[in-house]
């Protein structure tokens, strides 16, 4: 705890200069501000991301394909069996006409689903094909499919355990299942676990949440408007931020909640016209994914350097296992937790099989990565990191320049879609924060002011500081959170198991019905 | 039997002169229900931050209280104080898909409304929500202008 304040409040004395510095000793102020953080988040980075014994594969990613695995296993392909009765869930078929007015499986699942899509899926996928090639994306599906199951487990505890106050307002996520669950199975450590939860949910808040997506949304206003310090950007976004959830100006939240599923379709149509175009490649593109996928078609790694990328990315922009989305599914309105445990399942899909394959397709048919003739293979780049790409780009930059070799004015609309997914992104992630530091200190005014505060001078520090040390930290953070939710849901899986075959066999029985038919 | 008409208010003054309406036809009637009801405008498909969500029960709760205070309360009690039977009801959703729910549930032989006082783009994309009852109702609607 001690380490964390001194973090925070390094971290406050850092931005707090930086409001007050003139603009030409910005450069300096930036360089300073990354220093300082990569000195302090270094040694946390490198315990998430340490290799296998014997091996350079990071442990964390195995942890959670492992877990996804599992929970698919124990509760036998929960994510193919319900699939159907997922959906009919969402358009509200099982949905009492007498809650309307409450918040429904389309709400709940739309409000997760707008905190995990964003940059993972438009940036985030183009890190992982630019180092691990087009067979990423084969590891990346497989994982979205496996993480459906994750999803299912944590979204229903989530419902189950909430805590449902006097004055008819909900809060609910891991710290509340694992605390409640834990007590219930006569467990110890429960609200220790939690408490470690809520302290790694508050970093990746942090960190996942807020400064890689001011750091991205800085780098694409600068590719637009040319190069400027990034902390302007940090106080503009802040400032903005912070009306929203200090200020408690709904308007700006509400319109960035109708425009970014509308930007969402927007990209995932811009994506499909572009595939239609070229579909004489498609073939030829799921070709390189599954050769890639097993050889690694030559780049850095092999095809274990493809798994790596595919799966941790996957689980960067799905966030399954991560127990985040426990936290925003936890607001629905139903008698069965379970049911937001399918309709949970859904995410996943949407975010990592369905946008995140768009992206990697149009990267591949977009033939943006460069292939040496001779072998049929990826030429690296000079360091030997990553593949080679046309124009020398990576991250939303390859994604821009894939859809600007179709579409010439759609790198526009993707800086603006960037924006506002990042922007959309910070709100849930504000939220999530939120809920974790008031489950740690208490809910009211002053505490939670606080945080909102603290929220927003990251937002600062993360626009100005380099892409490096700030992708780093993110990761780690969003990481630990599943470190401490997957062994407790390990430990709660049995809770989740009684209520699938109790809630399935009265399925069976016709005892739950349609309202609509 | 009781008939029983279901009067469809939206909080503004036209909403008055439907329920004189109703009032009239209920007098004509003798053994006759009023129904009247308040749609607050909500859909299950619409997009919240998860911070609505959160409060979404309790603003729920003072939505259906308001408008009983405001809207519900004050007519029914007018047409209690004049004799005529009254139930006051308010439910979320859209307010022609409602109004015709209610008039199925309960029976009712009538849905009176007033004119629509919805804003011009809507309304001409989607239809007011006077249009869209009079089109799809299955029991006859009195449109009071």
């Amino acid at each position: 705890m001690n380490s964390i304040k001194t973090m925070l409040l390094l971290a406050i004395a850092t931005a707090g200069s930086a409001g007050a510095v003139q603009a030409q000793e910005a450069m300096t102020l930036d360089q300073k501000v990354n220093e300082v953080f990569a000195a302090v988040t270094g040694p946390f980075v490198n315990l998430i991301f340490a290799p296998l014994p014997g091996t350079s594969f990071p442990w964390i990613v195995m942890w959670l394909v492992v877990a996804a695995t599992v929970f698919t296993i124990y509760f036998g392909f929960v994510q193919f069996r319900f699939f159907g009765h997922a959906i009919s869930l969402v358009k509200g078929d099982y949905s009492d006409p007498k809650d309307a007015g409450e918040v429904s499986h389309f709400q709940a699942l739309a409000t997760a689903l707008s905190g995990t899509v964003g940059l993972g899926n438009i940036a985030g996928v183009a890190v992982a094909v630019g180092i691990g090639g087009p067979g990423a994306t084969f590891w990346m599906i497989l994982a979205g499919l496996l993480g459906m199951a994750s999803k299912f487990t944590e979204c229903t505890l989530g419902v189950k355990y909430r805590n449902e106050y006097d004055d008819g307002t909900v809060s609910g996520g891991p710290m509340y299942y694992i605390s409640k669950g834990f007590s219930e199975l006569g467990l110890p450590g429960g609200k220790f676990l939690a408490i470690l939860f809520s302290v790694f949910c508050i970093l990746g808040a942090l960190g996942g949440g807020n400064m890689f997506q001011a750091n991205q949304a800085h780098a694409q206003i600068s590719g637009i408007v040319g190069e400027y310090p990034g902390w302007i950007t940090g106080i503009i976004f802040a400032a903005v931020v912070f009306s929203v959830i200090v200020g408690g100006i709904k308007s700006i939240a509400r319109v960035t909640e109708k425009v970014v599923p509308f930007m969402g379709l927007l990209y995932v149509g811009a994506a499909l016209i572009i595939l239609l175009v070229n579909y004489d490649k498609i073939g030829w593109a799921f070709g390189q994914i599954f050769a890639g996928a097993f050889t690694g078609l030559g780049v850095a790694g092999g095809f274990v350097g493809a798994l790596i990328q595919g799966f941790k990315r996957a689980a960067f922009s799905n966030e399954a296992g991560v127990g985040s989305a426990a936290i925003a599914h936890s607001a629905v309105r139903t008698k069965e937790p379970i049911t937001e445990g399918f309709v949970s399942l859904l995410e996943p899909l949407i975010d990592t099989v369905v946008i995140c394959t768009m992206t990697a397709l149009v990267i591949t048919i977009s033939q943006q990565l460069i292939v040496d003739p001779a072998t049929g293979l990826y030429q690296l780049n000079e360091a030997g990191s990553s593949i080679a790409t046309i124009g020398d780009v990576s991250g939303v930059g390859l994604t821009s320049a894939a859809f600007g070799s179709s579409i010439s004015w759609f790198p526009y609309v993707l800086a603006i879609a960037v924006i506002l997914f990042a922007f959309s992104t910070m709100l849930s992630w504000s939220y999530y924060g939120l809920k974790s530091w008031t489950y740690m200190f208490g809910e009211g005014k002053k505490s939670e002011l606080t945080f909102k505060v603290i929220f927003c001078v990251f937002i600062v520090i993360g626009a100005a500081a380099s892409l490096g040390p700030v992708i780093d930290f993110s990761d780690a953070a969003i990481f630990a959170m599943a470190v401490v939710n997957i062994f407790c849901l390990y430990f709660l899986m049995g809770l989740v198991k009684k209520e699938l075959v109790s809630y399935g066999s009265r399925l069976k029985a016709g005892e739950i019905r349609k309202f609509k038919h | 039997m009781t008939t029983k008409l279901v009067v469809g208010l939206d909080g503004h003054g036209s909403g008055e002169r439907a329920v004189a309406f109703a009032k009239n036809l209920a007098d004509l009637i003798g053994d006759c229900e009023l129904l009247i009801v308040y749609v607050v405008e909500w859909s299950p498909y619409s997009f919240q931050t998860a911070e609505e969500n959160a409060q979404r029960h309790k603003r729920r709760e003072e939505e259906i209280s308001t408008a009983m205070q405001r809207v519900v309360d004050p007519a029914v009690g007018k047409l209690t104080d004049a004799g005529a039977k009254a139930t006051g009801i308010v439910r979320h959703g859209d307010v022609a898909s409602i109004l015709m729910a209610i008039s199925e549930e309960e029976g009712a032989s009538q849905i009176i409304v007033s004119r629509s006082s919805e804003g011009g783009f809507t309304k001409r994309i989607f239809g007011s929500a006077t249009s869209n009852l009079v089109m799809h109702a299955s029991v006859p609607v009195t449109v009071v202008s």
